[in-house]
Parts: C-alpha cells; structure tokens; sequence
C-alpha cells in the first residue's frame, strides 16, 4: 500500500512516495521520507520490506558517496541504476534477498538530460519516462498513459502528481497520509510543497 | 417444520433442486423451455466445495476448469443520459478464449447490462434477466424499472451466494419514472446505485482515466470519447483486457449503439495524433551499459 511515483519531463524529474510508515494494521508515522539523495542530481525512492528498504537504500547512497568522493565526480543516474541493479542481482541468489522495489530519478551532469530508471526487488531495470510501484501502478499509469507528455514544465509534472494523488486518494481504501515530493534538476534536489489537505469527492 | 428447514437449508447439496418446487412453479410457470433453473448437480457431497476446487484458478493454478474471466466494464451517468461501454476480451487462465464477444447485452430498448466475471453466469443470467423484464412488461402492462430489474438480478444472485456464482455486472436504463439509473451488481449479493462504476480485472485503469476527467456536465461528444478512451486506457494495461470497444449512449428515449471498433488502430491513432503512450517506442530500444 505503499505509494511510489516518477515522472520525467523537459529538463526535471519528479519523485513521490507517500508519508505514512504503516506495519501490520498501524500507521507509526505520517511524515516518513521514503527517499534517499545518492548525490547531487540523483535521488531514489524505495518501498519493500520493512528493514531492507532503509538497509538497502542506505548502502547504495552510502556507496555512491563513497564513489564521489574517491573519484571527485559523480556517477551518472544510469551508471547508478546499472549499479543499484547489480547490488539487487546479487542480493538475489544470496541466503537472504532483500526485498525492495525502487525508482531512481536523476539528471545527467555533463547533457543534463532527465532520465528515471524502474527497477524492483527481482533486478529488472527499465527506463521510463514515468512510473509507479506497488498499487499505485494500477490507479495511475492509465492516467500517465494519457496526460503525460516528454517535454512539460515542472508545474505541469506537479499538476500530473495532483492527478495521479487525488485518484489515489479517491479510490484506495487505504489512507497513505500525502506525499513527500522532491524534484531533481541540473541545479541539485529541492524539496516540493505539496498540499496533502485537499480532500477529493468522488463522482 | 422438517420440511421447512430441509427447503431452506444451505448448501443446496441436500436438495435436488436449487430452487423450492412452489418457488420455481410461482415464478417460472410460464417459462419458455430453453431457460430452465434446474440445474444438473455435480454428484458429490458438496457441489460448492467441488466447484471451486475445480476452478479456483487463483488458489489452485493447476485447476482442471479455467472459466472464463477478466474485463474492463464501464458506465456513468451524465447531464445527457448514460454512457456504457466494455472491451471484448474473454480469457480462460492465461488464454485469451475470444476477442469478440458481447458484454454489453441489450434487455430492452430501453436497458442495458454488462457482463464481468464468468462468462457463462453472466450470458445465462443477463438472459434470465431480460426474459424476467419481458415477463413483468406483459404481466403489468408497462415497462420494468432499473430498480426492480437490477433489484431481481440481486436477489436471484444473492440465493445462490456461497455457491460460485461470479459476476459483476451493471444495469443501465431510462425510465419515465426515474430517468437515467445506473446500478451494479455483483454475485456477493452486492447492489448499489450510482453515477459511474468500472467493473471488471481492468476496473483501476478505467477509473484512473475517468475519474480524472469525469464531470457530470459532459457533453455527449466528450461523454463517449471519454468512455471510449478509459477502456483502451484499460485494454492497453491490463492484459486480460482487450480486442474491440462496445460503446453505448442510453437516451432518454432508448439507447443507441455508438459502434464496436478496434482497439488497435484506435491505439496507435492516439498515441501518434496526440501523442499519448509515451512509453511505448515504435522503435526497438537496448539499454546500453
């Protein structure tokens, strides 16, 4: 039930993943940040099993860093995802897999061309201009499908979120508390208001 | 007061009959022989239990019977009557059994059902349903409500629940009394009135793309285009749905037929005039390391 969104557009991408922290029929918290920054330009939202996520997405940004720092530059979003890819690949025919699914946003430093990798617990790696994990696929590609186009603006990759988020909220019988939305361009990542008060009708 | 228990008692494995013999002679006396509610059982112990042993494809994948299953169904109601339309595809398991069949079946000319789940229950009983609107039309003299149609679908379904009936269904129509009704139907015994419903393993696709766009001041151009336009949304992502769009408009004064066209010219028509589907490349792409 948890909710993880992406979408790419002319020169930004868009990550959301909902705010609540849920185990078994509890909520523990609302205001839980399911993102991790791998460095400047690339940022990952995950979802899974309760301690592989933050294990997980820990060791890849703590590895990206590491990668940074040697090396004084950092790895494109493809080069990460074809990293992150791999670690899962591994992780896969070992004693104990970790169980995550995963986006990975990101703008390329040198063309600064925004791109998003979809990648789950099984090491499929696929680029897409947008994407959805969990049951979120089902309620919001057809809408993506539909109103998604390459080259939108920022505010218009929010409205298509403010679409997507409000037939989530209409038709999951599931309360995910709202979004935390965080956009990656050439610039860094900045953090999104996003309104989770708006209460939606159905029709 | 044996009798009366036994008559009854669930599951119908202890009758010969399903129905009471007064209950079938009260509502089935002048029916036309083809239709018949006695139903050859199944000579176990519990016919129920035997048939979803049989053909619970999701708890059992080896099952012997796979029944037909998976749709996208849809209907709303809006300022100019309602709008109705459904894929074509029937699959059983992972074979896809038809690309042309007919979930829309027209009752009368006046009222529209449409068909999820299994098809075989839903063909036999949609029937049913239109010989049990036909019936109230001769006895009382004028046409049948939505309410009372749907209201008899409910409460035939709801006598066999428990027993593997599954169907989704909706009945859409128009009548003096009520004007433009739309309810949905399922074999839990569920019956709800409403102004839009998607049905069907293709239902989250269609309500994505018709709740984003849906308002009750449509007009019918844009009502049509939007129903036509969820159920490829749905035929395009769920892969138990697909083959032809039915689409319907029920009027005030009946309803009429807006075609049956396929998906895939319509597919490719959309997302090259208007650039939709953006992640389906014509080309053949690798990802490079």
């Amino acid at each position: 039930m948890e909710v993880l969104l992406g979408i790419t557009g002319k020169d930004f991408v868009l990550i959301a993943a909902s705010k609540a922290a849920m185990r078994g029929a509890t909520i523990l918290k609302t205001s839980d940040d399911k993102t991790r920054q791998l460095n400047k330009h690339t940022l990952t939202a995950f979802s899974g099993e309760a301690g592989d996520t933050i294990q997980f997405s820990e060791y890849i940004q703590a590895n990206a860093q590491l990668y940074s720092m040697r090396n004084e530059t950092d790895l494109s979003p493809k080069a990460l995802a074809n990293y992150v890819r791999g670690e899962l690949a591994s992780s896969l025919r070992s004693r104990k897999p970790y169980n995550v699914n995963l986006l990975l946003g990101g703008v390329d430093p040198i063309t600064n061309k925004p791109s998003l990798f979809w990648l789950d617990y099984l090491a499929a790696l696929a680029p897409v201009p947008y994407a959805a994990h969990g049951y979120a696929q089902y309620y919001c590609l057809s809408i993506l499908d539909k109103h998604h186009q390459p080259d939108i603006s920022l505010e218009e990759g929010i409205k298509l979120l403010v679409l997507c988020t409000d037939e989530l909220k209409r038709r999951m019988p599931i309360d995910f508390k709202g979004m935390t939305v965080k956009a990656v361009t050439k610039d860094g990542v900045q953090v999104i208001p996003f309104d989770d008060d708006k209460i939606v009708k159905s029709a | 007061m044996d009798t009366l228990v036994a008559r009854y008692s669930r599951p119908a494995a202890h009758q010969n009959e399903t129905f009471g013999a007064d209950q079938d002679e009260d509502l089935f006396n002048d029916m036309a022989p083809t239709l018949s509610l006695k139903f050859a059982m199944p000579p176990v112990a519990q016919p129920s239990a035997w048939l979803r042993a049989a053909t619970d494809d999701r708890s059992n994948p080896a099952c012997p019977i796979k029944i037909a299953h998976g749709t996208t169904t849809l209907a709303f109601r809006f300022q100019g009557g309602i709008i109705v339309a459904t894929d074509s595809r029937a699959t059983a398991g992972n074979w896809i059994a038809s690309q042309t069949v007919k979930k829309v079946i027209e009752i009368n000319n006046c009222l529209l059902g449409t068909m999820a789940g299994g098809a075989a229950d839903c063909q036999y009983w949609l029937a049913w349903l239109g010989m049990q609107c036909r019936l109230h039309e001769l006895r009382h003299k004028r046409r049948i409500s939505v309410a009372a149609a749907s209201k008899i679908l409910a409460n035939l379904v709801y006598q066999y629940k428990g027993m593997g009936l599954s169907m989704g269904t909706m009945c859409a129509g128009v009548t003096k009394e009520e004007g433009p009704a739309l309810y949905y139907i399922d074999s839990d015994g569920t019956r709800l009135p409403g102004n839009l419903f998607c049905v069907g393993s293709g239902q989250t696709f269609a309500y994505g793309v018709l709740d984003a766009e849906y308002r009750y001041d449509l007009t019918e151009e844009e009502a049509l285009a939007l129903g036509s336009r969820s159920i490829l949304a749905a035929t395009h992502r769920d892969a138990y749905s697909g083959g032809f769009i039915n689409l319907y408009h029920v009027k005030e004064d009946g309803w009429v037929k807006h075609g049956f066209s396929d998906t895939n010219p319509i597919f490719w028509k959309t997302k090259l005039e208007k650039g939709e589907f953006t992640n389906v490349t014509s080309q053949f792409e690798r990802i490079e390391r």
